[in-house]
């Protein structure tokens, strides 16, 4: 069985920090990793190879240093690594992204047949969800989104049962293959890599793809000219009017400032009073 | 990536192409499921009403799903939430939400009747079928909008999200695509006053795709149980915590101001990136919006993205140690202490004045 997993490379969000003066992204020394949701992809991805035979590739599209994140997944157990990686890709929005995913991923099952594509359920810098059914639908591979448990995979009868995540509860589907999933967070957690695993990763050799080598033929669906979203600005939300009124706690002990608190809070607005009373007495 | 040198003028710069031109009126698609509508539906009716009066073109709702009683009632309160027209697709093999009919389905009435801004609700249902359409119209998308609002000059429409994590906002605009397509979450946009006696103009629409042609088959639905939901949207009160407490075992104190106070409770993104608190309690543009009456914020820096999901509460508390966190920028009152000592101290306060109310009932 072939799986192709799509992967990410995102700065760590929980280091960015924004300039106080400029509002510009302060992006020096921001570290990179995997998009924390494609680790569940991952994870279930080498889980099936595990126990069905066959190969996982983990593909991206990015900057040369996106390697890195590919090192990584090779670590974890990858058989092999692929980067879409030109200038062409520049500036890309979902729909350009999907695109060329589905480019480099066409050129792989044309190699081998992929049964299986797994991306995360979004990014944490994008937080879009959208190149996971960008892909499916070019591919026409069948879409399940949101998924939280992959109940059976019947390779012979070529189909696969999954729970999926939806509103108010859990759709139990079932599908062919090739199919495309997205999968929920919280469902597994990544391996160990050890040591020698990326020992083996470093030495690894990655496929490194150009647009045309992906099998790109039309440049103009690629990087920005392929991108019907323009962004206009990027800012920093304007400050409100007004700041937080501090609560002047000066010299009390917290018992007081929590009264202090609920008094300013009942002051300012009296129907949070009157919802309490009626909580109180049971309403 | 650097940019190629010398590269040829992008197709985007020649402006909207002629065949788009005729694209008009502004639709949401109503996310209805086994008998229900969800209420995103409502709030983007609520949106869309103001986009489409401004653009002065009529404002649609799009309805699928199978031919039973239920459907005509969303139909109704579609007109009843501001809708003009209602799209309407009736077919048994829209009972359970499936990508393929759903996706067909929709792309067939975009073509035909061509709206020029198109709005789902950011839900598991909302971007499965967004992403889906989008690519299958090559057209622009833009995922969790905070803000929506028309550019009159190109008559396009200007969408605001969070963007980079989170930490800064961007407006997009879809130029020389149709439709132009938005997703919002759930409790972004406030939920418009309801009016009766709309009587919607209904366009069927056939759907013409067999059972047998639809691989994806529906199982089972398992309902979720209604006691393991948190019901954070929709709480009057909120109390929530962030890295600032420090370990996973002080987040107790936050669920035990949250019981006496009969209140929900949730916290930060970085809790549920480091696993102290499940995702269905994450708080913050990325996880749940909320609008309660009292939102009380312990140790919660408040980033953009935490400020954009919260920005709807009546009431902020913040609680924080740093006189210089961002969450005082938007709070309406707050402390800067130790959230630690303090939200155990309001637990005790609020649980002796909630003991005397309950004497003197």
């Amino acid at each position: 069985m072939n799986i192709v997993v799509c992967i990410k490379q995102v700065p760590d969000s929980a280091q960015i920090r924004v300039h106080p003066v400029t509002n510009t992204i302060m992006r020096q020394g921001v570290p990179t990793i995997i998009n924390p949701y494609d680790l569940f992809a991952l994870e279930e991805a080498l889980c099936l190879r595990d126990r069905f035979g066959g190969t996982v590739t983990v593909i991206t599209m990015g900057p040369p240093m996106a390697d890195t994140s590919l090192r990584k997944a090779l670590a974890y157990g990858a058989d092999r690594a692929v980067l879409l990686t030109d200038r062409f890709f520049a500036g890309s929005d979902t729909l350009a992204t999907s695109f060329a995913l589905s480019q480099g991923i066409s050129r792989l099952a044309a190699e081998a047949p992929v049964d299986i594509v797994f991306t995360g359920k979004q990014t944490i810098d994008g937080d879009t969800a959208q190149v996971g059914p960008g892909i499916a639908k070019r591919l026409n591979l069948h879409q399940l989104t949101y998924v939280e448990h992959i109940d059976s995979l019947d390779l012979e009868a070529r189909e696969i049962t999954v729970r999926r995540r939806a509103e108010g509860g859990v759709q139990v589907l079932k599908t062919g293959l090739p199919c495309l999933i997205t999968m929920l967070e919280g469902t597994n957690s990544i391996r160990f890599a050890s040591m020698d695993d990326m020992f083996r990763a470093a030495r690894t050799r990655l496929d490194k793809w150009s647009a045309k080598d992906a099998g790109v033929e039309d440049m103009q669906k690629c990087g920005l000219r392929g991108s019907p979203t323009v962004v206009k600005k990027v800012f920093a939300p304007s400050p409100r009017t007004e700041k937080a009124k501090i609560i002047d706690i000066a010299g009390l002990e917290p018992a007081q400032i929590a009264d202090a608190a609920i008094e300013t809070l009942f002051e300012a607005n009296p129907e949070l009073h009157e919802d309490l009373r009626a909580f109180a007495s049971g309403a | 990536m650097s940019q190629p040198p010398n590269r040829p003028q992008p197709a985007r710069s020649k402006g909207l192409p002629e065949h788009l031109k005729d694209y008009r009126g502004v639709w949401v698609v109503v996310e209805a499921e086994r008998g229900h509508a969800h209420t995103v539906s409502w709030e983007l009716l609520g949106e869309g009403r103001k986009l489409a009066d401004e653009l002065e073109v009529d404002l649609g709702a799009v309805v699928m799903g199978p031919p039973e009683p239920w459907l005509d009632e969303v139909c109704a309160e579609a007109g009843a939430h501001g809708a003009d027209l209602v799209y309407r697709i009736a077919d048994p093999v829209l009972h359970d939400y499936r990508t393929q009919p759903f996706t067909q389905g929709l792309t067939a009435l975009v073509e035909t009747y061509k709206p020029e801004i198109l709005l789902l609700g950011a839900t598991t249902l909302g971007r499965d079928l967004a992403g889906s359409v989008a690519t299958t119209l090559a057209t622009g998308l833009t995922a969790d909008c905070t803000e929506l609002a028309i550019d009159m000059e190109t008559r396009s429409m200007a969408s605001t999200r969070p963007t980079f994590g989170g930490s800064l906002l961007c407006t997009i605009h879809t130029l020389n695509f149709r439709p132009q397509m938005a997703t919002v979450r759930p409790r972004v946009m406030a939920m418009p006053k309801r009016v009766d006696g709309t009587d919607p103009k209904i366009i069927d629409h056939p759907l013409n795709l067999a059972e047998d042609d639809i691989i994806t088959k529906v199982l089972d639905y398992v309902l979720d149980r209604d006691d393991d939901k948190p019901r954070l949207a929709y709480a009057d009160i909120v109390v929530a915590g962030g890295m600032g407490l420090g370990s996973p075992e002080n987040f107790q104190l936050v669920i035990e101001l949250a019981r006496v106070l009969g209140a929900e409770y949730g916290g930060s993104r970085p809790l549920v990136q480091k696993g102290w608190i499940p995702a269905d309690r994450q708080i913050g543009q990325t996880g749940k919006t909320i609008r309660p009456k009292l939102y009380i914020a312990a140790g919660i820096s408040g980033a953009v993205q935490h400020r954009v999901g919260t920005e709807g509460a009546d009431m902020i508390l913040a609680i924080n140690t740093d006189p210089n966190a961002p969450i005082f920028e938007f709070a309406h009152y707050g402390i800067v202490g130790d959230a630690l000592k303090i939200l155990p101290a309001l637990t005790e306060a609020f649980r002796t004045r909630l003991t005397a109310l309950k004497g003197a009932a």
